[in-house]
Order: structure tokens, then sequence, then C-alpha cells
């Protein structure tokens, strides 16, 4: 098990490999589209300081509110195949280190995390309340009014947030191997 | 407004979002036996089970996408629907105030969220008058990853050389589950509807989502179809969350409705673990809940 805190370093990521089993701590932002669309169209700077060398979650919690003060009920990974079209071009242009899902990316997100130095990380879909338990603040959020509570983005802090990696700095992907693989055994059972 | 009726609702909504019904989680036990100790695919499972106890105890949301919520309503005769609709929406609305469900309706033309859960068709509201003399309200919370790789299809299928038959149906059930490899958060339930029309087809695929771990069609055939399917789809090797392993389904539920002569849709919905389904009875005023 290997701890990262961000601010993170490129030598840090090119290090992981797939299967590394990680614990994230200190800041991680959350996107999901409509953030990532806006990132990409008009390139906000609120996010800058946050983004360089930095993580992003996709995640769309549900969160309370006591007393003018914040926290994550729920907050397990959404699907990051959404993120598709943006995510390169969100890694190059903030300076990302790691984004955070479920489900695996594609070819210009993986080619962007060896180009840009940068990991994809699995958490585990559908732990909604185990993960919001490592999130142990939330700083603050941003457009929470135009985008809704699940599309915004919310800037947290964690502490030991478990994932692995599945898609590393050197173009290799979990995701793709275990597709092709699978694929093998559905043309055999096709044919069965 | 009967507040009664509308808190028992949001009790339905309560334990659909925070407790795993049992038939699921002991399944899940069974898929995380079968993984080898020390693998990466058990060390999920063993996430996966410590949530569903984290959430059952806390009451708080087991994923934070509380999905689309799909009421399947029976009613008595003489029973006003009107009752029953006003008392679903306010149940909705007080549930995601209590975050037992995160809101979840966006206005499509404006990307404007309700904040309530409740929109234009959301809830989505099947009701029906049934003969007998009990209130039935069933829930599905259903998340929009596993949504997203839910899927129809026609037969003849040419690319698959799949036929209008079981065994053409069986191919298409295994393309749907290795096309949604991880993304609908596997091991999935696949409801499987034979039939129908476009509608029709999901509405029925859905109705399949209801049933316990196990039960199988009556008809024995389609019986047969499902355990050769969970036994074929297990060997895809996609696993938890498509990281690997042996489970990629919990199971396989299959219903066939009569159809057009000129289509065959095959329709298959995909729930991801978290098979959220919960129902509710109401005799002669004492409410239970499944």
């Amino acid at each position: 098990m290997i701890e990262l805190t961000t601010p993170i370093s490129e030598e840090q990521v090119r290090g992981l490999k797939l299967g590394d089993i990680v614990h994230i701590s200190g800041i991680v932002v959350t996107a999901r589209d409509a953030g990532h669309k806006l990132m990409v169209e008009e390139r906000p700077t609120f996010l800058d300081e946050l983004l360089r060398g930095g993580v992003i979650y996709h995640c769309g919690p549900v969160v309370r509110k006591d007393d003018g003060k914040w926290s994550f009920v729920a907050a397990g990974p959404t699907t990051s195949a959404r993120e598709e079209p943006y995510q390169a071009k969100v890694i190059e242009s903030y300076g990302l280190r790691a984004v955070i899902g479920k489900g695996g990316m594609g070819a210009k997100t993986l080619e962007g995390c060896k180009k840009f130095g940068a990991v994809y990380l699995s958490a585990i879909g559908g732990c909604g309340t185990q993960i919001a338990r490592a999130v142990t603040e939330v700083l603050a959020v941003h457009k929470l009014e135009e985008f809704g509570t699940p599309e915004a983005f919310w800037v947290c802090k964690v502490d030991k947030f478990p994932v692995v990696v599945t898609m590393d700095a050197h173009g290799n992907s979990l995701h793709d191997q275990i597709d092709s693989a699978s694929k093998k055994q559905f043309e055999a059972l096709l044919a069965r | 407004m009967d507040e009664k009726l509308r808190d028992r609702l949001v009790e339905l909504l309560r334990r659909a979002s925070t407790d795993l019904p049992a038939d699921v989680e002991a399944a899940l036990v069974k898929a995380r036996a079968s993984e080898e100790p020390g693998s990466s695919s058990r060390g999920i499972f063993d996430n996966i089970l410590l949530n569903v106890e984290l959430a059952r105890k806390a009451s708080t949301p087991i994923c934070q996408d509380t999905g689309s919520i799909l009421f399947e309503v029976r009613i008595p005769r003489g029973f006003d629907d009107r009752v029953m609709r006003e008392a679903l929406l306010a149940a909705a609305t007080t549930a995601t105030k209590s975050y037992y469900l995160r809101p979840n309706a966006v206005d499509s033309l404006t990307g404007k969220n309700s904040g309530s859960n409740v929109g234009i068709h959301s809830p989505v509201v099947h009701l029906e008058t049934w003969d007998d003399d009990s209130v039935q309200v069933r829930v599905l919370l259903k998340g929009g990853g596993s949504e997203n790789v839910s899927t129809q299809f026609r037969l003849p299928d040419s690319s698959l050389q799949a036929g209008r038959d079981l065994k053409g149906v069986r191919k298409l059930v295994l393309k749907a589950v290795y096309d949604a490899q991880g993304k609908g958060c596997s091991p999935g339930v696949i409801g499987v509807a034979i039939g129908g029309d476009r509608m029709s087809g999901y509405q029925f695929a859905k109705e399949q989502l209801f049933r316990k771990i196990g039960q199988r069609s009556d008809n024995p055939d389609v019986a047969k179809l499902e355990t050769e399917l969970v036994t074929d789809l297990n060997t895809l090797g996609i696993g938890p969350m498509g990281l690997g392993g042996k489970t990629t389904v919990l199971d396989v539920f299959i219903g066939a409705q009569h159809r057009h002569p000129a289509t065959y849709f095959v329709t298959v919905a995909y729930m991801c673990w978290a098979c959220r389904r919960r129902t509710m009875t109401i005799r002669k005023d004492e409410v239970t809940y499944d």
C-alpha cells in the first residue's frame, strides 16, 4: 500500500503501476459532466491552485448542511467514461496528477496520462457511506447554485481515501486488459 | 395530504436507500467467498460488504447515487389514486430533505436540479387497482451508471447470428453484459424482457428486478436459460467493478411477454450490485416492509 499526499509530483505518479493500492490524503476536488465541460470550454482559473499536482474525483455526493457547515453523507465514484471527451485536456491544462472514478476511461485519457504524467485511480462504486468517512472536511463549493449538488465542484479534505491504480502513466490500462480477456471468452460463449 | 401515508412511504424510501435486501447481501457474501483469499476482487467484496453494514447502521445511503425512483403501486378498489400520487411525491421530497436521497431530477433543457427528486415524470409512478384489499408499494432505486448500460436489441441480429428464439436471446444477454464491463457497477443483477414493444420492454425488464436472488422463472425453458446464463456470464472474468474476478452477475431474471408479429425486442435492464428494492404493504392499517 502506497501513501500519497497532495500536491503529488510527476515522479510519484510515474512510479505507480497497475494494481497498486494507494491511500490519498490532502485535497481532492469533485467534478462531473457540467464541471468538465466548463473546465474545457471556459477554462476558469479559480481551480488553478487546487488542481496543480492535484486530484479530481468523479463524484456527485449526498451532502448535508448543519449550522452552515457542509459534510458528505455518501460519496462514492460515478462512471468516468462520460468525461472521456474532456479529461486529457483537463489533465494538461490544470496539471492534474490523478483522476479518481469508476469504470475506467478510454484511449485519449490513457494517452494524456502518459504524456503529461498522471494516473487514473479506481474507487469502489456503490461504497457511498464508506468513502464519505474518508472525507474529513468540506472546504468549499463552487457552482452549487448553477450546477446543483451532484454536479458542483466540492473541494474536500480527505484522509486515506482508498483507491487502486487501474491506468498508469506509462500507457497501461487494467480496463483494456479485462476488456480483451473478457472479449475472448464472450466470443467463445457465442460460438457454443 | 395523507401525512401518515407519506411518512410510511418515507420509511420505505429510507429502507430502500440505506438497507440492502438480505437476499442481495447474501449473494454478495457468496460472491466474496468464491474469490481467492488475498485477491483484489475479494478485497472489493470486503469493502462492499463493509459499506453495506455501515450504511445500514448509520441510516445513510449505500450509494450516493440514490438513483431514479420507480414506484410500482397497487391499490384496492375505492382507494383514491390522487391521494396516493400526492403522498408519493411528498415522500420523495421529504426523503431528499432527510438525506436518504440525493436530488436527482434535472431539467433537461435548463440543467437546473429541482432539488426534491420531483419533476416531470419523476419519480416514475405506475399505479393500478387490484382485487386485494391491501395497498402495496414497491420501489426500485436505480442508479444512472447502471441505467446507461441498460439496452434494447432487436432480433434477428446478423452480426451475432442470433435468431428469434431463446438461443438468440442468450447471445444478446451475453453481449449486453460483455459491453457493460464494470460500468454498471458489477456484479450486476440482470433483468431481461423478451417481446413487448419498445416501452413495455424496458418496463417489464425492470419488473424482473423485483424478483429475489435465486427466484427462477415458472417456465422451465426460461428457468434453464437463466441458470445457464449466470454460469456463463461468470466465466467472462469482468468481476466486481470490472477489475477482474469470478462474479460478474449475481443473477439473471428473464420474463417473456407477447409481441407484435413483426418485432422481437430483447431488453436488458442492468442493475448494479446495490440492488435497492423494497416493498411496503398496508393491510387493515398495519404496515409491513420487505
